[in-house]
């Protein structure tokens, strides 16, 4: 009894984490290694000729992330709802639209809109006589149709689930003081679900950062578009991709960050 | 004349879930000051009754006049009634302050935001007006150094204060308490019963459903004993819990101590 009191006393909590520690002195001289053999045996002088697309590329890759994932999210919210509060047929509408676009590919989702509404499209004199055929000729618009349906229908079931997982006794508080179903929602019932789905989210947008170099195979020059390109040009392999791989990490470092922000502003206990 | 005075007149209330009919006709008046107290054992539809009365649960049949105000019911074709007017019943709700047994306070907002919620968004008072209220009301309950904290972070009973808080800060006509310590632990009951008791002292209307007999006795002027659905008594509470008339209240009393 009294040597089991003694070894207790004799923890010792773990040690503050201090950057200097030997595995982590190790780890990092490996990584200094691999940035200096890569920056010392590859070739990096093609870099400034394509300083500036590279950077177009970047943009366009990231208007592309922003505005599927904030339309995408917008249209989420009437999905994800109506499969909790009904009407029926409206339930059933979104779920089937889930079901459809979580159930097949994307590569395939974006190739029958551009390979196959587009050339639909180009048959029908009215639709090419039309104010939209500027833009309906181009490929972004299907990448950009085909990139936000997917997100609206992952988020669609991400937030039927955080709708129906925001307690009652809220909801009931609302109405118990007179707030009407807009101000209800608006005020209690979408903050607070979009605050539950908020880390799934975080990691629904890198999911979708990640699928945007899919529409470079329907000829929208995206970040990976412009690597492919110089590829092709360069008859260079690894630095290409390496310096892709780079930027994509450096991109989702700065969403998961700003993620981060988001969430910090509301604390959840325990977590 | 009454009627002015009259907070609260339901009548003759029914409320069916399907066969089960768990209220038969409740007729209750509180006057404007009255502190009233129902109490009843689990089932007796004493929550239901309260529930009713700010329309949570719609009655299916009876009357419910607050301040004057019938609210409008119509049949909605199921053997029950639902309210004509919308937003009439908004309006009464918004003039009902509710305190529930699990606080329900708004998890996404602190403290502070959770009491001017309502004066803001719904009765559409100026924001700084409302957070002037609202101090003085967390200042009241105890809780003004944690204005800014999310409720995750308080006890329970600091929740209920702040619930008390949100519910006050609607200056209501009615306070509603629907079994307010019954989810509270043991330590933590008397620093909510006081504030409660507070506000009974200075005449405030409300309607109270408890468990608490000691304190219903302390702080009420009515008591009403809910049994299966109908009043089996009611009266001062000197005479409920001092001189029971009816078998299943003495019963009840015994039970209870």
């Amino acid at each position: 009894m009294n040597q089991e009191t003694a070894t207790l006393s004799a923890y010792v909590p773990p040690k503050a984490r201090s950057l200097l520690e030997p595995h982590r002195l190790f780890l990092m001289a490996v990584f200094l290694v691999i940035v200096f053999c890569a920056v010392w045996f590859l070739r990096w002088d093609w870099m400034p000729k394509y300083g500036s697309r590279l950077a177009y590329g970047v943009w366009q890759t990231l208007v592309m992330l922003f505005w599927t994932s904030v339309v995408g999210f917008l249209l989420a919210l009437p999905i994800g709802l109506v499969q909790v509060t009904g009407p029926r047929p409206l339930a059933w509408l979104a779920k089937g639209f889930c079901t459809i676009i979580r159930g097949t590919p994307l590569l395939l989702q974006i190739w029958l809109l551009y390979y196959g509404l587009g050339s639909l499209f180009a048959q029908y004199p009215e639709v090419r006589s039309s104010f939209l055929w500027p833009y309906l000729r181009q490929a972004w618009p299907y990448g950009f149709t085909a990139l936000m349906l997917s997100f609206a229908a992952y988020e669609g079931e991400v937030m039927r689930g955080a709708f129906a997982g925001v307690p009652r006794g809220e909801l009931e508080a609302a109405r118990a003081f007179g707030m009407s179903r807009w101000t209800m929602f608006r005020r209690i019932w979408l903050p607070r679900a979009i605050h539950r789905a908020l880390p799934t989210l975080t990691g629904e947008t890198v999911l979708q950062l990640k699928a945007t170099p899919l529409v470079a195979t329907i000829t929208v020059i995206d970040v990976y578009a412009v690597i492919s390109k110089v590829r092709q040009d360069t008859f260079l392999t690894y630095e290409p991709l390496l310096l892709l791989a780079l930027i994509y990490l450096c991109l989702t470092g700065i969403l998961v960050g700003g993620f981060r922000l988001l969430e910090r502003r509301i604390p959840t206990r325990g977590a | 004349m009454t009627d002015s005075a009259q907070a609260i007149e339901v009548s003759n209330l029914h409320k069916r879930f399907g066969p089960l009919e768990v209220l038969k006709g409740v007729s209750l008046t509180a006057r404007q000051g009255d502190v009233i107290a129902i109490i009843g054992g689990s089932g007796s539809g004493k929550s239901t009754f309260l529930r009713c009365i700010n329309m949570l649960e719609l009655p299916s049949a009876g009357t419910i006049t607050i301040h004057g105000e019938t609210i409008v019911m119509k049949k909605d074709g199921h053997g029950g009634l639902a309210p004509s007017d919308r937003r009439q019943v908004q309006r009464i709700r918004s003039r009902l302050g509710m305190v529930f047994q699990s606080f329900n306070l708004w998890q996404h907002m602190t403290v502070l935001q959770n009491v001017i919620e309502v004066p803001v968004h719904v009765l559409k008072q100026p924001k700084d007006k409302a957070v002037e209220i609202a101090e003085t009301l967390l200042r009241r309950v105890g809780l003004y150094e944690k204005r800014d904290a999310y409720p995750a972070f308080l006890s329970g009973g600091q929740q209920q204060r702040a619930a008390i808080a949100r519910a006050l800060a609607i200056q209501p006509l009615v306070m509603l308490f629907d079994e307010p310590t019954s989810a509270l632990d043991p330590e933590l009951v008397g620093e909510v019963l006081s504030v409660i008791g507070d506000l009974a002292r200075e005449k405030r209307t409300m309607i109270l459903v408890t468990h608490e007999m000691k304190f219903a006795r302390e702080v009420s002027n009515h008591v009403v004993f809910l049994h299966n659905g109908i009043i089996e008594e009611q009266g001062p509470p000197e005479a409920i819990f001092g001189a029971p008339k009816s078998d299943r209240l003495r019963k009840f009393i015994s039970s209870i101590h």
